[in-house]
């Protein structure tokens, strides 16, 4: 599904990855940790077509196609979601006109006749279920005054509108309680299927054990520098990263 | 530079008091002199002008206009040529100025629960309302252009809401320039009395008919009585070659409310005087602004609010989004005066800039002389949030799309306060319009 060979990035000369090699099957969850500074978000930025990064060298093939040739939405009309770390809050922009104008835009991308308003407020009903958001959040300005952990259930929920094929959650944990925590992982839990992957962007282990990972890999100094399972996740947990960091050090 | 066009205007005036005969010993005539007076004394503003730095009316009036040449009739003007001007959908009485003159067979106030009047025939039968407030609101000593108004009104409005009259429908005055034929300019004129605990709503809508050059110097004064409500909103959406300068002077007493809602999609320049003058307890004044403006549109605010007495507001909410190499201008003044205790005064003036060629001058001006009081003022010019931007498009949303959506939401605030849902949906055409979306 997606395959990222030899991906070098930088913002304003800068660079930040250094050949991050990776593929990812359907069915398949993927977990990318590391320090802080090593370059995770900046993964997940370059995935989902942030301008600021400069894509100097590599590929990304996503579906057959080069991803890295395509405009942001239309990566998102392909099916890659990028739950952000931080949702920007724009007022005056309501939850529901904004997603109306997302699936629309998507459904007619991907072939699939427009939504009427009450279709549309159909799937929303079952979807708000899932990740446990209230009609009246949705009803105000997009994220505006919303709490972290709305926030985040927020990505979750647009994720579940969007229906993915690939969902990278960059640090979606982080700051949330573990109440709001089980929501959102549950909520992702519910949208996997075998036609779906999903990379989760961590800093913490805690995520993994409600969003369990086939992979994963850990990301020091904008590479890849060891990949395993989930038991690999528990032993950072254990460890923390300088062991890694010292490993790498040595090597170089 | 402008003695030149300053005596052709006095010149222009001996003119227009031959062609009176008789009416020149009227009322309206000796206040039609005190304005050429006052007008001889100002002189048009020179950009050395603190008021006019910026805008360039003077030019406009000594380039784009030929005074010399003789007056051009009016073209006829029928309810089909209206209907391009008119909001769909709206119930209102009408009330049409072609050219600055009153075009009764146009206009529409059956069973009206005010009184319309030509000024001329309240200047001789209701002497004492004409006295007290013709020309005593919007004051022509110290401002050339509302002194060109006062000389050369020809005859205006006087519309009278009485006490305890809540007008059913909103007013709205449609001033077309006919420039068809030939160049237009025209002084329209209104006085608006809503008398105690009334309530009524005014639209004011300027337009061009044809292609020549048009130059609409208008002056509404409004005057509230005890307790009432007045709802006045100015909508210009003009081409390049049509020219604006207004003054709207509001008088506030005691637990009045005004509302102005002033909005500008385009025009050559477009100035727009606002002054209230708030000599009452328990007043609230809101002035809410929105210039949306492409092509080498030039729209300039002036507001003032003076607050006079004691324990009144005043909220001010400029918005201006400028694309291409349009130009905005924004102006607010607030005066609290010693007496005036217990004022909460805000102000608020917010830009988009989206090309390197737009220009905004934004000058908020507060002079506080009481020392009880809660103000505040703040200004703020940017660019589209690319962060956003990315955001939408992140969700499958195209630029062209995400951008409308990001500059309608931040003319939300100010679009809010219009509250004829027909106006509404207009100004919200006009907009999906200029962004080629649907919203």
């Amino acid at each position: 599904m997606l395959s990222i060979k030899n991906l070098q990035a930088s913002i304003e000369d800068k660079q930040i990855l250094k050949g991050i090699n990776l593929e990812v099957k359907p069915g398949e969850v993927h977990a990318i940790m590391g320090p802080n500074g090593s370059g995770k978000s900046t993964l997940a930025s370059v995935l989902a077509g942030r301008e600021d990064y400069t894509v100097t060298e590599g590929e990304v093939n996503f579906m057959g196609n080069d991803l890295l040739d395509m405009d942001p939405e239309i990566r998102a009309r392909e099916g890659i979601f990028l739950a952000f770390q931080y949702p920007i809050e724009i007022p005056g922009v309501s939850t529901t006109n904004f997603l109306k104008t997302a699936v629309n835009q998507v459904r007619e991308h991907r072939g699939l006749e427009k939504l009427d308003a009450v279709s549309f407020l159909k799937v929303m009903k079952e979807k708000m279920k899932m990740v446990e958001i209230d009609q009246a959040l949705l009803s105000r300005s997009l994220n505006e005054g919303f709490s972290g952990g709305e926030k985040k259930r927020n990505e979750i929920f647009q994720m579940a509108m969007l229906e993915p094929k690939l969902a990278i959650l960059d640090e979606t944990d982080s700051g949330l309680d573990i109440d709001a925590l089980k929501i959102v992982a549950n909520g992702v839990n519910l949208l996997k299927n075998k036609d779906n992957a999903t990379i989760v962007v961590t800093h913490y282990q805690r995520l993994l054990d409600y969003i369990v990972p086939d992979f994963v890999h850990v990301l020091y100094k904008g590479r890849i520098v060891k990949s395993g399972t989930k038991e690999l996740a528990l032993e950072l947990e254990e460890k923390g990263y300088d062991w890694i960091k010292e490993e790498v050090d040595a090597a170089v | 530079m402008s003695n030149n066009i300053n005596q052709t205007l006095i010149n222009k005036f001996e003119e227009f008091e031959a062609s009176l005969n008789g009416a020149s010993t009227s009322a309206v005539h000796d206040i039609r002199k005190l304005g050429i007076k006052a007008f001889d004394q100002i002189g048009l503003p020179s950009l050395k002008h603190e008021e006019y730095k910026f805008t360039n009316l003077s030019k406009v009036l000594e380039k784009k206009f030929d005074w010399i040449a003789p007056h051009h009739e009016s073209t006829q003007i029928t309810l089909e040529t209206l209907a391009d001007f008119e909001i769909p959908n709206l119930d209102a009485y009408r009330i049409v100025f072609i050219n600055g003159e009153y075009a009764e067979e146009l206009s529409d106030h059956q069973n009206v629960k005010f009184t319309i009047s030509e000024l001329q025939n309240v200047a001789e039968a209701d002497t004492d309302i004409f006295e007290k407030h013709f020309g005593k609101h919007a004051t022509y000593e110290d401002d050339a252009f509302a002194a060109l108004n006062t000389a050369f009104v020809k005859n205006g409005t006087f519309i009278k809401v009485d006490k305890n009259v809540v007008v059913d429908k909103p007013i709205a005055i449609y001033n077309l320039s006919d420039a068809s034929a030939g160049e237009s300019v025209n002084y329209p004129r209104n006085l608006i009395l809503a008398d105690q605990s009334s309530q009524v709503s005014i639209i004011e809508l300027f337009g061009t008919i044809g292609n020549h050059n048009s130059l609409v110097n208008t002056v509404t004064e409004i005057v509230l009585g005890e307790n009432a409500i007045v709802d006045y909103y100015k909508i210009g959406n003009d081409a390049e070659n049509a020219y604006h300068v207004g003054m709207t002077q509001v008088y506030q007493p005691n637990n009045s409310t005004f509302t102005a809602n002033t909005i500008a999609f385009g025009g050559g320049i477009i100035r727009n005087n606002l002054q209230i003058k708030i000599d009452g307890e328990g007043c609230t004044a809101n002035m809410n602004g929105l210039y949306l403006l492409n092509g080498k549109s030039h729209v300039d605010n002036h507001t003032v609010v003076d607050h006079i007495r004691p324990n009144s507001e005043s909220n001010e909410l400029y918005k201006g989004i400028l694309d291409d190499s349009s130009k905005g201008v924004f102006n607010g003044k607030v005066f609290v005066r010693k007496e005036a205790q217990k004022t909460n005064a805000f102000q608020s003036n917010k830009n988009i800039l989206l090309t390197d060629d737009a220009v905004i001058n934004t000058k908020p001006q507060l002079e506080i002389w009481a020392d009880d009081v809660k103000c505040s003022h703040g200004c703020t010019t940017g660019q589209l949030d690319l962060d956003a931007m990315f955001y939408l498009q992140a969700r499958g949303i195209d630029k062209d799309k995400a951008k409308a959506m990001l500059l309608y939401a931040f003319a939300i605030d100010v679009l809010d306060n219009v509250k004829i849902e027909a106006l509404k949906d207009h100004l919200d055409q006009i907009i999906a319009k200029r962004f080629n979306q649907e919203f």
